[in-house]
């Protein structure tokens, strides 16, 4: 590759069709362009390649060249000869040149295909029934597309361990284990924790962690995502559901500022389990195992279900009137905003803060950055509360500044979103002194002191858009139902602005939400929720890029580059 | 328009003015039955003999060791064409009898106010762990009655003679090497 976004191409024949691809990549993935699939255990697109596991052999021929003179041979038609190489050759780890022929099924690749099915197959056990992997198993699936269909193996099956546990997320079944090596390079090459390893030879081969060392990175169940057999399985998963009843929908994982893109898998109405989205530019096929567990959220012992009004039930509806009278009511309000909120939700509650003349106040809830997809903010959508106007500055480390505005009396009106406000620094005083209007999924102390109480929908339960640390513009969608009776986010914020201006609240959805966005706010223009794209939108930063964000590095963001970018951009135009 | 064409009645003969042949030939037929056997079964008392491959309700068996076949792999609650099946997988603890076997149904359940008895959970069950046996006749007070649980499936089904011991020969090998055979 040359210039960024300037590929050199060169023309390799597939299968007898002449195909332009980038230079630099190799057979398997020129394949992948063309249109043919071929099957491989051991080659992953974001890993170096081991080339062991036999599966991508082609065959392949460069055009002759006289070995004397070095002159083209032709043949009778005037073309070219083609120099096929006398045995096949693996796919993944033979980069592409100007007119390299590969061949991908004749007789000879297919018989190479059934052979290591065959010799795969040998020592693996049928394990089917039971197997987390059986549904979407590349051994399940090449061995009906290549393989013989029965075994002539008689001899017996080699015994190994069933269940070690690596891990405190991952379990090893050690006789599915094909070898390929995945896991291994994975933890060496993105997760930078080497702990695993094979050792022994031959048909004792076998997959540990080095002595001592435990699976436990934070990235150790990308490993189970791409075992190619059920060798390693989830702890959380374990013989939960099978993979063909699960439904997946396209998701953000909220853990932090990274957005790692993420699909979450749902039997009528119960989440089983959130894998990664692949996306080059944010997260390539990988996410954390912290952000995978989100999904318990939605369960969660203490979730919300009632809306209530002064202590007393409550329906949604009636709530959220009953908090636009006290809005109305009073010309002190301070809004507790979060960053959690996604940025339809949050360009409604900053219409609602514009109207009202609200203090503005958000809790930076920040951690430790490792580099990879974990980034310092542990919000999903700070760069959308920005974009959207609801924030001016950054989140403060806690509320002492609206603590000290209520022990003044400048604020006698509350409403805090997602935000339990006994623990970013309000006392039980000074929320006391206020009237509380609280947003919460779940119950905390404080939330049980709201005047009113309006519970609102996990990220699960509704969709909308967040702006990641790189400004990118991606979409989430509801994958669940919410419980019942309950309002999203959205509609509270939008009838709220509608009851205080003094008009009616009307029924909104996302589309209503995006005219609005579109022609209000600059980045947004001409954008609606359906046309940003499933892997997202860079949204241009402008000044915002200034603002000195706590991200420092992750997998495919480094803040300085990011800015220097910003600024050469700013500065051209 | 077809015409109308006027069919004359022809006048009965005398025979059959008496009637007589006609009794006759009906009584024939009441007293030849006097002296046949008896095809009328005293239900519920007595039952008919149930054909072999009778497709009747649906049931879950244990093998010869009594241990329970299925794994839980949920093939037949996904192939059942009416959704009248539904598992709640299950790990098999360490430590228990079968715990080579490693998964089992926490939670069984056959909807028969839903089965059409279609016999598909049979044919795609890779354990051979449920038939739909000669068990026809099938009443309940609720709804709640015809829900089959486990219990009621592994009472309902039994024992049925296995020809392959999968995982008996599993744990052989298991045993087998950890005595120093082949690994």
């Amino acid at each position: 590759m040359s210039e960024k976004g300037q590929t050199d191409k060169v023309t390799v024949n597939i299968d007898g069709k002449d195909v332009d691809v980038p230079t630099g990549i190799t057979m398997i993935e020129a394949a992948e362009i063309a249109g043919k699939e071929v099957p491989h255990y051991c080659y992953h697109p974001k890993l170096s390649i081991s080339g062991n596991c036999r599966m991508c052999l082609v065959e392949m021929g460069m055009p002759m060249r006289d070995r004397a003179t070095g002159e083209p041979v032709m043949d009778d038609d005037g073309k070219q000869k083609i120099g096929w190489m006398p045995k096949p050759a693996i796919a993944c780890n033979s980069k592409v040149s100007p007119g390299l022929h590969i061949k991908t099924d004749t007789d000879l690749v297919k018989d190479c295909r059934n052979g290591i099915m065959e010799f795969l197959l040998v020592n693996h056990p049928l394990d089917c029934p039971i197997c987390d992997q059986a549904g979407e198993c590349r051994l399940q699936e090449f061995a009906t597309d290549y393989g013989r269909g029965f075994s002539r193996f008689i001899e017996e099956k080699n015994v190994k361990p069933k269940r070690t546990v690596l891990g405190p997320r991952v379990i090893l079944d050690d006789e599915r284990c094909i070898l390929c090596s995945r896991c291994i390079r994975f933890m060496d090459e993105v997760a930078d924790d080497p702990v695993l390893g094979f050792t022994e030879r031959g048909s004792y081969s076998t997959l540990t962690c080095f002595p001592g060392k435990n699976l436990d990175s934070n990235y150790s169940l990308n490993t189970v995502d791409i075992c190619p057999v059920g060798a390693l399985t989830s702890r959380d998963f374990r013989f939960k559901m099978r993979v063909w009843f699960l439904k997946s929908v396209k998701s953000i994982c909220t853990e932090s500022s990274a957005g790692a893109n993420t699909e979450v898998w749902q039997r009528e109405g119960k989440i089983y389990r959130i894998t990664p989205r692949r996306n080059d530019a944010v997260n390539d096929t990988w996410m954390t195992d912290s952000g995978r567990a989100l999904y318990k959220q939605v369960e969660a012992e203490n979730r919300l279900v009632q809306p209530k009004v002064n202590g007393g039930s409550a329906s949604a509806t009636e709530a959220v009137s009953a908090a636009s009278k006290i809005l109305k009511e009073s010309d002190k309000i301070a809004v507790v905003a979060s960053t959690h909120s996604s940025v339809e939700e949050q360009h409604f509650l900053s219409k609602l803060v514009r109207g009202k003349k609200a203090k503005v106040h958000a809790v930076a809830h920040l951690g430790e950055e490792d580099g990879l997809l974990l980034s310092a903010d542990r919000t999903p959508n700070t760069r959308g509360a920005f974009i959207t106007g609801l924030i001016s500055e950054l989140p403060s480390a806690d509320l002492s500044a609206l603590g000290s505005q209520i022990d003044a009396g400048e604020v006698d009106t509350v409403l805090a979103v997602h935000e339990d406000l006994a623990a970013v620094g309000l006392s039980d005083e000074q929320i006391d002194k206020v009237k509380l209007i609280q947003i919460a999924t779940v119950s905390t102390p404080s939330a049980e002191k709201a005047a009113v109480l309006i519970p609102s929908l996990t990220v699960f339960e509704r969709s909308g858009s967040f702006v990641n640390q790189q400004f990118r513009l991606q979409k989430f969608h509801a994958v669940v139902p919410g419980p019942a009776g309950l309002l999203s986010d959205l509609q509270v914020f939008a009838s709220l602005a509608a009851l205080t201006a003094g008009g009616v609240s009307e029924s909104v959805r996302l589309k209503d939400a995006w005219d609005s966005l579109s022609s209000e706010i600059e980045e947004l223009q001409g954008l609606q929720f359906r046309t940003i794209p499933d892997e997202g939108l860079a949204v241009p930063p402008g000044n915002f890029a200034n603002i000195p964000f706590p991200e420092k590095k992750s997998l495919k963001f480094d803040s300085r580059e990011f800015v220097r970018e910003a600024m050469g951009v700013s500065e051209a135009s | 328009m077809a015409e109308t064409k006027v069919i004359e009645r022809k006048p009965l003969s005398l025979s059959e003015r008496t009637y007589l042949p006609q009794i006759v030939s009906g009584l024939k037929t009441t007293i030849s039955h006097m002296f046949k056997p008896s095809v009328t079964l005293q239900y519920p008392e007595e039952r008919p003999p149930i054909p072999k491959g009778y497709r009747g309700v649906p049931t879950l068996v244990k093998d010869p060791n009594g241990r329970e076949k299925c794994v839980s792999c949920q093939l037949c609650e996904f192939v059942c064409p009416p959704r009248a099946i539904r598992i709640t997988p299950g790990e098999i603890p360490e430590g228990s009898e079968s715990e080579h076997v490693e998964k089992g149904p926490e939670e069984f359940e056959i909807n028969m106010l839903r089965c059409i008895y279609c016999g598909l959970c049979q044919e795609v069950c890779p354990e051979e762990a449920i038939f739909l046996q000669d068990v026809f006749s099938l009443s309940g007070y609720s709804r709640e009655e015809l829900v089959n649980k486990k219990d009621k499936l592994y009472e309902l089904g039994g024992t049925l003679p296995d020809s392959h011991f999968k995982w008996d020969k599993k744990k052989a090998a298991e045993e087998a090497a950890l005595a120093g055979g082949h690994h």
